[in-house]
């Protein structure tokens, strides 16, 4: 019988963690991450979990520790955010170019300065090219899901990728909300023992990291990036199964009042939770409203964005983070390049949103669809980019 | 020793996964005189066999005899310490043909 838990996002993902029988977790703690960590580790103390548990003096260490593990066979789990994900920077991408299936929970919150602990996503968005699969969960429940199936994806035998998975700051980190969770031995079920790509045995030896000249360096890259583009095919195959163990289906995106939108809000992560209710607010008055929230952001699933957004008249792209200097945010880049890959004119707006968890209200959203319903009205973009709830 | 097949150039797909090099030992396979720009000729007329090129030779590169001295050419990177080195002159860098 599926068993309904109160679980803050933390929790959940530590929860996960713990069923998926790890084998080695090495993290350091970072606010709004901790919970993570400290219910992991009870975990261990309590002797609940069979898992190493390496402690290390920062996230640098942390995350080649689990490099290390990851590279003899382990399944291992790490959890950070913020300044923390910031200084792995240089592992995450030794642990993609290495196809090491790590997980790791992102509890996502803004970048200092000034010092801030919120929730923004500009921790995950500062390192998208890191080669990792992306994953961005809504609420605590699809954060428990999530975790479950980022295992299975990660050690896919074929694709050996690292996956992130990210869940809002303090919005879903900190809330307690009822999570439906698996029996153990549904998710043992679910997820087979780890079968490495390949390991470290003395008594096979091999290199790892070896050097390459530029006349090999660019060919591994080209490799890397088929690799990680059959990332999105194995996620639907994961998703599907993972609805027979769960009754839960996941995918790709979820969409709300898409078949007859003329204007739409694409956004990531907990947001989509408030737009959905302006979506139905909206559409009980008879406005053609809809939202797309990507549950996948790599690889960019360009197909199935296209696919969702047929028809429509305007859209705005939620983006909580800046991507300073460049013509507008993260995603709304990588959804305008879409649009120009496969000749699509779709007038388009960005809102930058929630930065240091700023919250966002009604009466921001009320703003945001106003705009893009007058856009897919004119088909002018007056306001390319607007700052939601910013003091003018 | 010839070139391992694990060194020729392979197209993307045909590269062992994430850059791992699958067998042990295959440094002795892989000539690394390869990326040499200028070669070491010695003139076995001039040359004393007072060894001090392969005293210095950075890359042990240089194989001696009884009588003569020789350049292993799958190992000799071009620096051109020999020829710096030699007393008597016997040794002249010269472009590899490209
Ligand atoms: S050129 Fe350099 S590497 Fe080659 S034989 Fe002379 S000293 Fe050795
Ligand atoms: S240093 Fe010159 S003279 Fe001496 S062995 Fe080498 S080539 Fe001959």
């Amino acid at each position: 019988m599926a068993e309904i838990r109160g679980l803050t996002g933390d929790e959940a993902v530590a929860y996960a963690v713990k069923q998926c029988d790890v084998d080695v977790v090495s993290a350091y703690p970072i606010t709004p991450q901790t919970i993570i960590v400290e219910r992991f580790s009870e975990y261990v103390a309590n002797g609940e979990v069979k898992t190493e548990f390496i402690c290390v003096e920062s996230e640098h260490s942390a995350m080649s520790a689990c490099i290390g593990s990851s590279l003899t066979g382990a399944r291992t789990f790490t959890a950070t955010c913020s300044q923390g994900l910031a200084l792995m920077h240089e592992m995450l991408y030794i642990a993609s170019s290495l196809r090491l299936p790590i997980v790791m929970a992102v509890a996502n919150r803004a970048l200092s300065a000034p010092l801030n602990i919120h929730g923004d996503h500009s921790d995950m968005m500062g390192s998208r090219d890191c080669g990792w699969v992306q994953i961005y969960a809504e609420n605590a429940q699809e954060v428990y899901d999530w975790i479950i199936q980022a295992f299975r994806l990660a050690e896919d035998p074929e694709l050996s990728m690292p996956v992130a998975v990210n869940l809002d700051g303090f919005t879903i980190t900190h809330c307690m909300e009822g999570v439906e969770v698996l029996e153990d031995e549904i998710v043992a079920k679910f997820l087979p023992p780890r079968k490495p790509l390949y390991t470290l045995d003395p008594s096979k030896p091999i290199t790892v990291g070896a050097w390459a000249t530029p006349e090999y360096y660019m060919d591994f890259k080209r490799q890397q990036v088929e690799a990680l583009a059959s990332a999105k095919a194995k996620l639907l195959e994961v998703t599907k199964e993972y609805a027979q163990f769960s009754g839960r289906k996941y995918g790709i995106l979820e969409s709300y009042g898409m078949e007859d939108a003329e204007a739409a809000v694409l956004c990531l992560g907990s947001t989509a939770g408030t737009v959905r209710a302006m979506v139905k607010e909206l559409r009980a008055r008879g406005e053609k409203v809809g939202i797309v929230k990507l549950w996948l952001y790599r690889p960019f699933p360009m197909e199935e964005l296209m696919e969702s957004l047929r028809g429509i008249k305007a859209l705005a792209v939620m983006d909580r983070a800046c991507s300073f200097g460049a013509p507008y945010g993260p995603l709304c880049s990588d959804v305008l390049a879409t649009f120009q890959r496969y000749g699509l004119r779709i007038p388009t707006m960005n809102a930058i949103y929630g930065l240091g968890g700023r919250d966002v209200r009604p009466w921001d959203l009320s703003f945001l669809f106003d705009e893009v319903l007058k856009i897919a009205r004119t088909g002018v973009v007056r306001n390319p980019v607007v700052f939601l709830g910013v003091r003018e | 020793m010839s070139t391992s097949s694990l060194f020729e150039k392979r197209a993307w797909k045909d590269l062992p996964v994430a850059g791992i090099i699958p067998e042990p030992g295959t440094s002795t396979k892989y000539r690394t005189g390869d990326w040499r720009t200028r070669k070491p000729i010695i003139d076995e007329q001039k040359c004393t066999n007072c060894l001090l090129c392969w005293v210095y030779c950075p890359d042990a590169a240089i194989e001696r005899t009884p009588k003569k001295v020789m350049v292993n050419y799958d190992y000799c990177k071009g620096c051109g310490i020999c020829a710096n080195e030699c007393p008597v002159k016997a040794i002249t860098m010269v472009m590899e043909a490209i």
